[in-house]
């Protein structure tokens, strides 16, 4: 059967969320707006130390000042922040004891999502730190991390347990006033991952989050801080799905990433957040400031795969402080209906002998718009710097949109930097070239899709591609193999 | 009645007097910059050029005349229209016999005409205060099918202290008509100038214009220049831009193709030495299906020059089968060089082959070791790979008195030869 671009991108605009389920439990909630009061309810339901608290209120003080960003190349109806709730919990009369203990519900809801907690320690060895809205509920593998000093836990227990390498690390690469939605996150962040890597350990097993907003109405800051520290190696996936809601929930986390000398952090993201109906009603804002510090000979390396959202905006970078230190991107990034995504990175070249590389494809489909904005920065001291860049764009309907503004700024003539990017449909005689083969034109455009995103998905842990190759699906639904 | 606020920019203007021609044309560009500001680095579009260099210091319009042998293109028979300080200098030009063609002041142009034809094309604070206080420029008018005999030279000069030269030229094409313009803008040892220059127009159906620009002005001279030009279907535009002079230099060339089957191409060098500040600015806007436009810019940076390049090429909705190129290659030479380009895209067309590329580096090590290892001492060897490097664009000027011209520019500078 013949099968054209048209129906592909028919399809693509008919195929509803996959992951649009809700699950019922009571959530201990703070009222809704942002005070001081709100901030200091926050803190207290955390048992927080006074730092923390102050650390809060400097942020919002902060904020209050600040004017929400208009430059990226997105439109969308502003958040009403005194209209989100800040808090929320799901309800727990005690602590699990055991992983039979935990709320059969919540299990049901992790077993939709693919990440059963049983077949993943059983199969996959991975541990899992589970976030259901904003505090983690289950974490998996301590044992074994704990053995190699590994601190693996949720934000708010590595404030309780861990204070001072939270206070040393906390804020040091996206201070609390870096930018209007970091110094929200400031100010309100409930909970979310830390992850210390002790000198010269290489983490044995892929550590991962799965994040989940789920109750209406709820803004979900989290908070991500991973050191790895002299010598170690450390790969972090981070995935996200949210169930279906039809007003527009804002997602603001910070991440902060820390690789000392002659570590190496590799940072796996799969987003697939409710994108919205195939209309443009609803959907996730998603708004994250994510930046790595990589000292000497350090490495970090970031790749996302990104499906989800109504609107997002995120720019993952790597400040090459370090002589000789290395920060990567890779990013795939498909929207269809009415989503916006402006995505890209920033590498900051300070220290000798630093390398980047940029790898960026975008997908846009059916009224969408897919922005590639990054920047690479070579200083006056980054000698011998070199940096690669390849953005590529490829666009399934007339009614969607490719952008690229890249900025290059170069202070140092040692420095060699190339950027290069493409925006086209998918050839003719790509798909001419198939059909002559005997692969139908459904086959066809699903192969060179995947192709196309081949260099990314390549960059992703196994465990992790699977998933990452299943969402790829569901969003070009039909249409790839 | 017309209210002005207190601002720099009339702070800016305040002792320059203006012509009474085009007299709605300058209202309205006064009402414009009424409560406007000059752009901080804060702008996007002016992010990397700092413009408080040339705002904080006072310039006044100063008519005068000199010998403008030097500056004219040898072995061209052109008509030569010459500009001194931003005043139109009778004596001095020369208009041949050319069927078709016309040339006559801006201010015979018929306001309400005028107005109508560019109402589409963008302005800044700089070019609205030269619309408001313009002291000088031509209107260029070539008839249907006409293919001019003669290519037109267009001769800017500066000369003095803190002058200022507003110079505004409109040339418009008819259907099938054919032009060659070269525009130069030159300075004496003129001390803290400014060269504010619009050349707008119009290309008619079919039509085809060629412009080379060259700037070679001392580096104590501000230069802001805008070309604005509206395509009609089928017509093409070609310009190439030499910049070796100027302390600051801001080259804006915005296109709207405004057709289908059209083609675009804008090509730069830009040469950088001591404190040089070189900004080139591109935009092309495609409305219609079934166009082509390619950019090539190339940059030499030495000693503590910055070189920018930013472009934008948009292809609006259901502008099909466009195809765009843009490229920009720098070169840096010395340790205190910069260099920021911002190479953008953006597309609402899914039809359309667009791609840009962006590189920043140094000479070839290979290359000069080849060369040396043949005996071409190192000075010449990398004389040499310049040369090769910028002459992708060069190659582009077409006219050989021009090119000769050209080339003549870099050996005086530079010491360069090709």
């Amino acid at each position: 059967m013949g099968y054209t671009e048209e129906e592909l991108a028919k399809e693509l605009e008919n195929q509803e969320y996959k992951f649009g389920f809700t699950s019922n439990f009571e959530s201990d909630k703070a009222p809704n707006g942002i005070n001081e009061d709100i901030i200091r309810f926050i803190s207290a339901k955390k048992e927080e130390p006074q730092w923390l608290l102050e650390y809060r209120l400097k942020a919002f003080e902060q904020w209050k000042q600040m004017t929400e960003p208009e430059w990226a190349h997105v439109h969308y109806e502003k958040p009403k922040f005194q209209e989100i709730c800040y808090y929320s919990a799901p309800k727990q009369t005690k602590k699990y004891e055991s992983w039979d203990d935990v709320d059969p519900e919540m299990k049901e809801t992790m077993k939709k999502l693919g990440i059963s907690m049983e077949e993943q320690q059983r199969l996959t060895g991975t541990a899992v730190d589970f976030v259901m809205d904003s505090v983690s509920v289950a974490t998996s593998f301590k044992a074994k991390l704990n053995e190699l000093g590994i601190i693996f836990c949720s934000f708010s227990e590595a404030v309780q347990e861990h204070p001072e390498l939270v206070k040393k690390y906390m804020g040091t690469v996206v201070p609390a006033t870096d930018n209007f939605y970091a110094a929200l996150n400031s100010a309100v962040f409930t909970d979310g991952s830390f992850c210390y890597i002790p000198k010269g350990v290489r983490c044995p097993m892929e550590l991962s989050t799965y994040f989940r907003i789920n109750e209406g109405g709820t803004g979900q800051f989290e908070r991500t801080l991973v050191v790895a520290d002299k010598g170690s190696y450390v790969s972090y996936l981070e995935g996200c799905t949210a169930p279906m809601r039809d007003e527009n929930q804002l997602h603001a986390a910070v991440v902060e990433l820390i690789a000392l000398d002659d570590a190496e952090i590799k940072y796996s993201t799969v987003q697939n957040w409710y994108p919205g109906d195939k209309n443009g009603k609803g959907g996730v804002f998603n708004f994250v400031t994510k930046r790595g510090l990589c000292e000497r000979n350090s490495k970090i390396s970031w790749t996302q795969v990104e499906t989800g959202s109504a609107v997002t905006w995120k720019y993952p970078s790597c400040i090459l402080k370090g002589d000789n230190s290395i920060g990567e991107f890779y990013s795939v990034a498909v929207t269809n209906n009415y989503q916006q995504a402006d995505t890209g990175t920033k590498m900051i070249h300070l220290g000798k002998n630093t390398k980047s590389t940029i790898i960026s494809k975008g997908i846009s489909a059916g009224h969408s718009h897919n922005s590639y904005r990054g920047l690479v920065q070579i200083s006056a001291n980054a000698d011998n710097a070199r940096n690669f860049s390849q953005c590529d764009s490829l666009l399934m309907s007339d009614r969607s949109g490719a952008h690229t503004f890249p900025y290059i700024e170069c202070k140092n003539s040692t420095a060699k930097i190339e950027h290069e990017a493409t925006t086209s449909k998918i050839g003719e005689d790509q798909i001419f070239y198939c059909l002559q083969r005997g692969i139908s034109e459904e086959k066809a455009i699903g192969l060179i899709v995947n192709g196309y995103c081949k260099e990314v998905l390549n960059q992703l842990p196994m465990e992790f591609a699977v998933e990452a190759q299943k969402l790829l699906e569901i969003s070009l639904e039909n249409s790839v193999g | 009645m017309e209210t002005i606020q207190e601002n720099k920019v009339i702070q800016f203007t305040e002792n320059w007097s203006q012509p009474d021609n085009l007299s709605s044309l300058r209202k309205e560009a006064r009402q414009a910059l009424n409560g406007m500001d000059f752009p901080t680095t804060r702008v996007e579009d002016w992010k990397y050029t700092r413009t408080a260099r040339i705002t904080n210091k006072t310039f006044s319009q100063q008519p005068t005349n000199l010998a403008v042998e030097a500056y004219k293109i040898e072995n061209l028979t052109c008509h030569e229209l010459v500009f001194v300080n931003g005043y139109y200098d009778a004596s001095a030009s020369t208009i041949l016999e050319d069927d078709g063609l016309s040339i006559e002041g801006v201010e015979t142009l018929d306001e309400t005409a005028y107005a109508e034809l560019l109402e589409d094309t963008e302005e800044n604070v700089f070019s609205l205060i030269n619309k408001a206080y313009s002291t000088g420029g031509v209107s260029i008018r070539l008839g249907k099918n006409k293919k001019a005999n003669y290519p037109i030279h267009i001769i800017h000069v500066i000369t003095g202290t803190s002058v200022i030269a507003n110079t505004r030229h409109f040339i418009e094409l008819e259907e099938g008509a054919e032009l060659y313009v070269i525009t130069s803008y030159n300075s004496t040892r003129a001390a803290d100038c400014f060269n504010n220059a619009v050349l707008e127009g119009l290309i008619g159906e079919n039509a085809g214009l060629t412009i080379d620009k060259l700037q070679t002005e001392e580096q104590t001279v501000f230069n802001i220049t805008k070309e604005n030009f509206v395509q009609d279907p089928s017509s093409r535009f070609l310009m190439n831009t030499i910049t070796t002079g100027g302390l600051l230099v801001r080259n804006g060339v915005n296109i709207l193709v405004e057709g289908t089957n059209c083609h675009t191409e804008i090509n730069g060098v830009y040469l950088g030495r001591d404190k040089q500040h070189l900004d080139n600015h591109t935009f092309i806007d495609h409305l219609f299906e079934h166009c082509t436009s390619s950019e090539t810019y190339k940059g030499v940076m030495d000693d503590s020059s910055t070189g920018v390049f930013n472009g934008k090429v948009i292809v609006r909705q259901d502008a099909q089968k466009i195809e765009a190129y843009q490229s920009n290659g720098n070169i840096l030479l010395s340790e205190k060089a910069t260099v920021n380009s911002k190479p953008e895209l953006e597309i609402y067309a899914d039809d359309v082959r667009c791609s840009h590329g962006s590189t920043t580096g140094q000479l070839d090590e290979d290359a000069l070791f080849y060369l040396q290892a043949r005996g071409i001492n190192k000075k010449s060897a990398q004389k040499l790979l310049v040369a090769a490097f910028v002459g992708e664009v060069l190659d582009k000027v077409t006219h050989d008195s021009t090119r000769a011209h050209i080339d003549k520019l870099f050996l005086r500078k530079f010491g360069w030869e090709f």
